[in-house]
């Protein structure tokens, strides 16, 4: 079967963001990018399935900056077949990410469509509910476990108080946990391959999608600082103070 | 203007984390009904009905609702909330896995995770992990919206009176079925809403270190959380990691101990009102957040805590 995974071009999670002065966004000027870590664990999840002889094909798809086929060739040395850029300079919020993404999934008609549990920037958590919303396929969220038999997938989820599992009919969506794979890394010989794998580019217009929003973010602020803190010389000196200063227990 | 709260439950009790969406739902302002989706409920409709500030509350009783999949739920909660100004529910994993198919059956922008109303229709929420704050505004005619719990204050659970009227309307998309669930058992108070969290990170070197934060947890009255490093290295189950993809916390009284304090770990504990630190390495980030830092061996430092308070 034919498996769909989308990726997306982000900070580093190492990088610790500074908000812009003029508080329009955060400062993303000369820092590292790549891709999304739950992303990678969709990707790796991919492969996995095509090295079982689950999945036959994978095809990655991005939306983003021409910049995000970086993160696509990624994906293509870590496995993927060939890749979808579907390139917008601007930023846009998840409900157009996902109808942009169904416009792909009707084109491709992947039976498993794998994305992360949410992008670490704008924290969403959105876009593959949507997309299961818009395709009216099933979605296993906050996947820790995959399987695939015949024509449904069984999917254990990461819920507040333990672990789910539930079942989905083919076609369906997932989105990976951190706890679903541990994601490899891509081999020079593998990147050097990648560099020949197809990738197509198509644009919101081509595929016939608005990226209108209801949503406007007005400004982007730095949190509150928490106020210096002291270092405390015993165990003793900590009890009192927890007690008598701060009254906390 | 009417508020659409759905009802966080496990169809046999209101979880708290309602308590605090209702809470936001009043920020707003205007007529709150809360939706109880489920299946044999009714003594959560109840719970509901009692809740200060709700007006009416929806009993929707179906077997399809019982395990709260989002296939079968989000068309009945997009059906019923199109006449609603707003959509809440809270920001736990029900919340996040069926809220934003609703919204896009509504073909409108959610927003996730609000920890403020500015206005009707303008919400603050973190990016970034909790590193950048947005002010969001919505023009759409339903507002969608998670709730971050420990971004307000919970409501009265009690004093109102509201009419529990039973909704009909029955959605069974067919496309999945629950299998089965395993759920950690545990007698300490739940993590999101203990007043008191206690965590380990890699620093407590296995799991059953673990014993001395659970001995020191209980004379606190404290709930146990951990990073994700502990979690990873199989020390503790998953549901206890505290962080950007774990739960977020704010207890009065969070202990960190034997955790470095990586930006991820920080955006789901440093809105807690007063923070310790028990680092041996006096460098660690911990340190940067703390109120109360101590530099020390955490197996010398813990059972003299425990002992002491």
């Amino acid at each position: 079967m034919k498996v769909l995974v989308a990726v997306k071009r982000v900070v580093d999670y190492n990088v610790k963001v500074r908000v812009k002065a003029d508080n329009s966004g955060v400062d993303l000027a000369n820092v590292k990018m790549s891709m999304n870590p739950f992303c990678e664990i969709a990707v790796e999840e991919a492969v996995r399935l095509k090295e079982k002889g689950v999945a036959t094909e994978i095809v990655v798809v991005s939306v983003g900056p021409s910049t995000a086929q970086e993160q696509l060739r990624t994906a293509l040395a870590l496995g993927a077949d060939r890749a979808i850029l579907v390139e917008s300079a601007e930023d846009l919020t998840s409900l157009a990410v996902a109808k942009l993404l169904k416009a792909v999934v009707d084109k491709e008609q992947p039976q498993l469509v794998i994305l992360g549990k949410q992008a670490i920037d704008s924290d969403n958590n959105q876009t593959g509910q949507m997309l299961a919303a818009l395709s009216g396929y099933g979605q296993g969220t906050f996947a820790s476990k995959v399987e695939v038999s015949g024509d449904s997938v069984a999917v254990t989820r990461e819920i507040d108080g333990g672990a789910q599992t539930v079942s989905l009919k083919l076609p369906a969506i997932v989105t990976t946990d951190l706890r679903l794979n541990e994601p490899r890394y891509a081999s020079l010989p593998n990147i050097m391959k990648a560099k020949k794998k197809p990738l197509e580019t198509l644009t919101p217009d081509a595929l016939g999608v608005s990226t209108a929003s209801t949503n406007k973010t007005l400004k982007v602020e730095a949190p509150a600082a928490r106020s210096a803190g002291i270092k405390v010389k015993s165990v003793a000196e900590l009890v009192e103070k927890l007690k008598n200063e701060a009254k906390v227990i | 203007m009417t508020i659409l709260v759905i009802a966080e439950h496990d169809n046999k009790v209101l979880a708290p984390a309602t308590l605090n969406t209702v809470a936001a739902a009043a920020k707003i302002g205007g007529d709150i009904h809360v939706l109880v989706a489920g299946q044999g409920a009714g003594a959560v409709a109840e719970a509901a009905a009692k809740i200060a500030g709700v007006s009416k509350v929806l009993n929707a009783d179906n077997a399809a609702y019982a395990h709260q999949l989002p296939e079968n739920i989000a068309p009945l909660v997009a059906e019923l909330g199109k006449g609603y100004s707003h959509i809440l529910a809270a920001a736990t994993s029900n919340g996040k896995n069926i809220l934003p198919r609703v919204a896009a059956a509504l073909d409108v922008d959610q927003i996730s995770e609000i920890i403020s109303v500015e206005s009707a229709d303008t919400f603050k929420r973190p990016i970034y992990a909790g590193n950048a704050i947005a002010t969001v505004q919505s023009n759409a005619a339903v507002k969608v919206i998670t709730v971050r719990a420990t971004g307000f204050d919970p409501v009265a659970a009690e004093g109102g009176s509201a009419a529990v009227e039973a909704v009909a309307v029955a959605h069974d998309a067919g496309i999945s079925s629950f299998v089965g669930e395993e759920l950690a058992k545990s007698d300490r108070p739940e993590l999101t809403a203990a007043k008191i969290v206690v965590s380990g990170g890699r620093g407590m070197q296995n799991g059953d270190n673990f014993k001395h934060l659970y001995a020191l947890a209980d004379k606190l009255g404290a709930a146990v959380g951990a990073s994700r490093a502990a979690v990873d290295a199989g020390f503790v189950p998953n549901d206890m990691q505290v962080g950007q993809t774990g739960k977020i916390v704010a207890p009065q009284l969070y202990i960190a101990v034997g955790i470095s304090g990586a930006i991820q770990h920080l955006a789901g504990m440093k809105d807690s009102k007063v923070i310790v630190a028990i680092n041996k390495d006096e460098e660690a980030p911990i340190f940067q957040v703390a109120d109360y830092g101590l530099v020390a061996d955490l197996f010398e430092a813990i059972p003299e805590l425990e002992k002491l308070v």
